[in-house]
């Protein structure tokens, strides 16, 4: 099929195979999944300004049905939603200015693919370490069995004691967001917001593998309401990023809307399957998703192909 | 997983099977409908009013993934007889 804004030839069963996997990926750990979609369509001959704005567009679709699901499961916050958009903006906007000072100083690709390698790497190993304790003592302190959906509800970490600490920390204004059950400061909220909008702009994507981690490690926010509520948050993030490499003239909407047909069925698959995991088993097996992206920068790094 | 839990994860993917075969038909048919008419209107659109192009493009990707969303939600709870979790 011929793409012509894009003057692109790519097969639609392809691109809807694409979105399924991303949205299955999307709706159940909360990420737009760009480090997939991104070298994907690189990888059937679309140029990388088309590839990077599209998927954008892509992610905006794919959002709104795995977060209207998760909303149906009870779990977005969408109080938090708005405050982290306005962070994760401001964020963008700054990694953005960050890429322009490495381009002047000529060596913009070894910065980003080395922080995004540590960065990667870092919540892969920090993730696989704490989900595996957690589980490990749930494990030890078992008693009697709850209900499936009940002890998915259920969620636990090994690294309570510093979210505690950190939730502690009563810079005012402090806001309490009822649906996630947690009374934090804006300004930590904003913050973590900000470094997830930051390494949006900075690495690339939406960034969803550095915010949901945050949201459920720095804020205490329970890992399901963690998935909607980013999801909630790419949504208002992604149409902004859209937009502004639309007048680019870096969309294909007609890519876009082929791959959300696939996205839609595995948003919700992905969505309707986090009601059967408990929060660290979710936790869990986020761990390869970053490894995933680590892999793909390494490769391009040392192959000198940009997928 | 205890058997409750599994039967109804058996329940979910031979529905959302079915969904997938009836899905996979609506969307060849709005490949050929839709995206055919919208084609010409929106390369031109590209060209010529980008700023126009960006606000469309967003409202078409925010349209078609309510649409969907109503459309999967809607088959899965007819398929699984009333309920969609």
């Amino acid at each position: 099929m011929f793409f012509p804004i894009s003057h692109a030839h790519v097969s639609p069963i392809y691109l809807v195979i694409v979105g399924f996997l991303i949205g299955v990926l999307g709706g159940f750990f909360g990420v737009g999944g760009s480090f997939i979609a991104g070298p994907a369509l690189r990888l059937v001959g679309i140029e990388w300004n088309f590839a990077v704005g599209t998927d954008l567009a892509h992610i905006v679709g794919k959002s709104i049905v795995a977060a209207k699901r998760h909303r149906a499961l009870g779990n977005v916050d969408l109080r938090l939603g708005l405050i982290m958009a306005i962070g994760t903006i401001a964020g963008a906007e700054g990694g953005a200015q960050l890429i322009e000072v490495f381009k002047r100083a000529g060596n913009v690709n070894v910065v980003v693919s080395v922080v995004s390698i540590v960065i990667y790497v870092g919540i892969s190993t920090f993730m696989m370490w704490e989900s595996w304790k957690t589980l490990a003592r749930a494990k030890r302190s078992a008693g009697p069995k709850k209900s499936a959906v009940r002890a998915s509800k259920a969620d636990e970490s090994a690294f309570q004691h510093v979210t505690k600490a950190i939730q502690g920390w009563r810079v005012p204004p402090m806001i309490t967001l009822q649906e996630s059950g947690v009374t934090i400061s804006l300004w930590i909220s904003l913050l973590v917001a900000f470094i997830g909008g930051l390494c949006s702009g900075f690495l690339g994507g939406g960034a969803g593998y550095i915010r949901m981690p945050s949201m459920v490690y720095v804020l205490g926010i329970p890992t399901h309401l963690a998935v909607g509520t980013d999801l909630f948050e790419i949504i208002i993030s992604a149409s902004y990023g859209t937009f502004t490499h639309a007048i680019k003239g870096n969309v294909d909407i007609l890519i876009a809307l082929v791959m959300n047909t696939g996205a839609a069925v595995g948003a919700q698959l992905g969505a309707i399957s986090t009601q059967y995991f408990a929060g660290p088993k979710i936790r869990l097996a986020f761990v390869p998703l970053p490894l995933i992206g680590a892999a793909i920068v390494i490769y391009t790094m040392f192959s000198g192909h940009k997928l | 997983m205890n058997p409750r839990t599994k039967t109804e994860v058996r329940r979910t993917l031979r529905a959302f099977v079915v969904e997938l075969l009836i899905y996979a038909v609506l969307v060849t048919a709005y490949f050929f409908a839709v995206l055919h008419f919208l084609g010409g209107w929106l390369v031109r659109l590209e060209t010529e009013h980008i700023r126009t192009y960006a606000i469309v493009a967003i409202l078409l990707i925010i349209g078609q993934a309510v649409v969907l969303e109503a459309i999967t939600t809607g088959l899965l709870r007819f398929l699984r007889g009333g309920r969609s979790e």
